[in-house]
């Protein structure tokens, strides 16, 4: 057993099973809210409260599936958003000379030497009715009324792929850096043009950069707390919101809990999908 | 193939300085030179990867310089072969004719023609990673030659082969070119692999193609000191033309300590200073100074074509030897005798006297 384990177990196995635990007891009053699953007499194991009801109350209230479809929405046009946005500028800092690469791999990482929660808020002051952008578009003179882009899906989008681009760019760009431009040559020699290199050569041995990068921002983005709950619609919330309100707002550790480990059963699909292709590079390249 | 006064600059740096050359239909060609000489320049050139910063290049008349790579006439095969490695073999293959947009019936052909060819015919479903080094030779091979190119060009085929495998590879390469008949035009340091292959070869320097030839006449008539040096090992004597007839000349060779007489006339200035070339296997090693085979010997057995020396070295290579002597003037000299009798219990050994000498016919003169 490695530290790769131990660190496993105690950042993740442990606090996925107390959730777990949690997610199937009952909420009361109390410190802490719920009510044990195990009831013990004399050291007697004499009750156990298994309590489903967490799970079957997911589904019949439609403010849950709602955000679950919603976050799943917002997660996957983000993603391709950041791909779309992503490769080009990846692809770019890849084929550029060795000391422009450097300057321009440190711009993207750049962002982060500042807070998270400083930078969403600056896209508020940006994006208002009468913030940056609305009052510099009413000066020149093309709109005259403020557009609305806070607390809509283009704001959260705003957010997201801002956010997360980098980590879309970081993992194309470690792969594309790697690719064999003779290969590219000798797709030319062969006749192909350039679109046709590209699509036939260059794309699918990308593929697992694209997915590597795709996951890395999907997967966070689905259960994304701070940008939707800043610049979000308040008429639609997305899982994240809900899974902190049950928790803080309403105190209801069980829903809360049964909400999070719904929430990593729809991650685990991709996940295994990510594992699925790591293995057959790795194959690939023996 | 025409390349005509074809230049490089790279900068400040000129890769290839102003080369002419013809290649004829159905020739293999090889370009030899040391890394940095230019040759892969050119080839890529050839390839349309570099455009010439003056100069053209021409395929079967055609001017090659507006055309891009995808148009050409040419195919290259690539030192790394640069095979698509997430395709199969059949795929490979297939990749350039359907750039042709041929029918899937007609690609099918053609790929099961060549890899019959090549010998893989029973690999098509493998990936380039579960092939074996000589396999994905023959894969790149018949990627490039399927689009019966004018013109295929070769750079390094067979460097990352072992040495057996490369031996046998180079005569089937030659087999499948004179099937196809398809020009070759082959770039190489390995002047073994050039020698074997070529049916004419440049050696290339510094950007400039020194000489061409067939390889018997780079080999026997190398017409400077360097092509006389990068081909095969050589001896070469500095000396002063002290006799310049039409049929002979003579040349007093300072460091060797004697007169070097050459039964052919040059083309040279009177004490113009020249180089004398003999090749280690045209030397002649003995215990007693040889009978007199041209001019006329000193009786202590110095004189012309002959030198006496010690044996320095001795490195056994299985099929021949190579000698190193040392002459009463300091220069070594290297020889190479073939080991024709298995014992031979009288061989010269270590630390014997000998004279060394040879044939006039054997050197050659050269005035760079």
């Amino acid at each position: 057993m490695g530290i790769p384990t131990l660190w496993l177990i105690v950042l993740f196995l442990i606090p996925f099973v107390i959730v777990f635990k949690i997610s199937f007891s009952e909420v009361r009053l109390a410190m802490p809210p719920y009510a044990p699953l195990f009831e013990w007499l004399n050291g007697k194991l004499v009750a156990v409260k298994l309590n489903f009801g967490n799970y079957s109350f997911l589904f019949t209230d439609a403010l849950y599936v709602s955000s679950y479809l919603y976050s799943l929405k917002v997660a996957a046009v983000s993603t391709v958003l950041c791909l779309l946005l992503g490769y080009p500028m990846a692809y770019a800092i890849a084929r550029s000379g060795p000391t422009s690469r450097n300057v321009l791999l440190m711009l993207i990482v750049l962002p982060f030497w500042t807070s998270f929660l400083l930078r969403v808020y600056a896209w508020i002051g940006l994006l208002k009715s009468n913030g940056v952008i609305n009052n510099v578009l009413m000066s020149i003179g093309v709109i005259h009324e403020p557009i609305t882009m806070l607390q809509t899906d283009f704001s959260v989008y705003i957010g997201i792929v801002y956010s997360y681009l980098p980590f879309m760019i970081l993992p194309l760009y470690s792969n594309l850096e790697k690719h064999d431009l003779t290969l590219i040559e000798a797709a030319a020699d062969l006749g192909a043009r350039p679109f046709t290199i590209f699509r036939r050569i260059t794309l699918p041995q990308s593929m697992p950069g694209i997915i590597a990068g795709s996951l890395l921002v999907f997967i966070p983005a689905v259960g994304e707390y701070v940008i939707p709950s800043l610049l979000g619609r308040t008429d639609q919330l997305m899982i994240g919101r809900v899974l902190s309100d049950e928790f803080f707002e309403n105190r209801d550790w069980p829903v809360a809990s049964s909400v999070a480990i719904l929430m990593l059963a729809l991650l685990v699909v991709p996940i295994m999908l990510f594992q699925h292709f790591e293995k057959r590079t790795l194959e690939a390249r023996k | 193939m025409r390349i005509e006064n074809v230049t490089k600059r790279f900068g400040d740096f000129v890769a290839v300085n102003d080369v002419s050359l013809n290649v004829s239909r159905g020739e293999i060609f090889c370009l030899l030179g040391g890394s940095g000489s230019g040759k892969t320049t050119l080839l890529r050139m050839l390839a349309g990867f570099e455009t010439p910063t003056s100069g053209k290049i021409y395929i079967d008349g055609q001017d090659m310089s507006e055309i891009a790579p995808y148009d050409r006439p040419v195919n290259m095969m690539f030192q790394s072969y640069a095979l698509f490695p997430h395709m199969t073999v059949e795929k490979n293959v297939a990749f350039g004719l359907e750039q042709e947009h041929l029918g899937r019936d007609e690609i099918r052909r053609r790929v099961g023609e060549i890899l019959d060819i090549v010998k893989m015919g029973q690999f098509l479903t493998r990936k380039p990673h579960q092939l074996s080094g000589g396999q994905r030779q023959r894969v790149a091979l018949a990627r490039a030659l399927v689009k019966r190119p004018k013109l295929l060009l070769l750079d390094e085929p067979l460097a990352a082969l072992d040495r057996k495998l490369r031996e046998h590879t180079q005569f089937e390469l030659i087999n499948i070119q004179e099937q196809l008949g398809v020009t070759f035009i082959v770039v190489t340091h390995d002047q073994e692999e050039a020698m074997t292959l070529s049916s004419r070869m440049g050696v290339m320097d510094h950007g400039q193609i020194v000489q061409v030839g067939t390889p018997t006449d780079i080999y026997e008539f190398p017409a400077t000191r360097f092509v006389a040096d990068f081909i095969g090992s050589v001896n070469m004597f500095e000396g002063k033309l002290i006799e310049d007839e039409p049929d002979y000349v003579r040349i007093r060779c300072e460091e060797l300590g004697a007169v070097v007489y050459v039964n052919h006339g040059i083309s040279s200035a009177p004490d113009a200073t020249v180089w004398v070339a003999v090749r280690p296997e045209k030397i002649n090693l003995t215990r007693e100074p040889p009978p007199v085979a041209s001019g006329v010997h000193q009786p202590d057995g110095a004189g012309e074509n002959v030198v006496r020396g010690v044996v320095k070295e001795i490195a056994y290579m299985g099929d021949m030897s190579i000698y190193l002597v040392k002459t009463e003037s300091g220069r070594t000299i290297r020889v190479t005798i073939p080991n024709v009798a298995r014992h031979a219990d009288d061989r010269i050994t270590w630390d014997e006297t000998v004279y060394v000498s040879w044939h006039a016919a054997s050197p050659v003169v050269l005035t760079r």
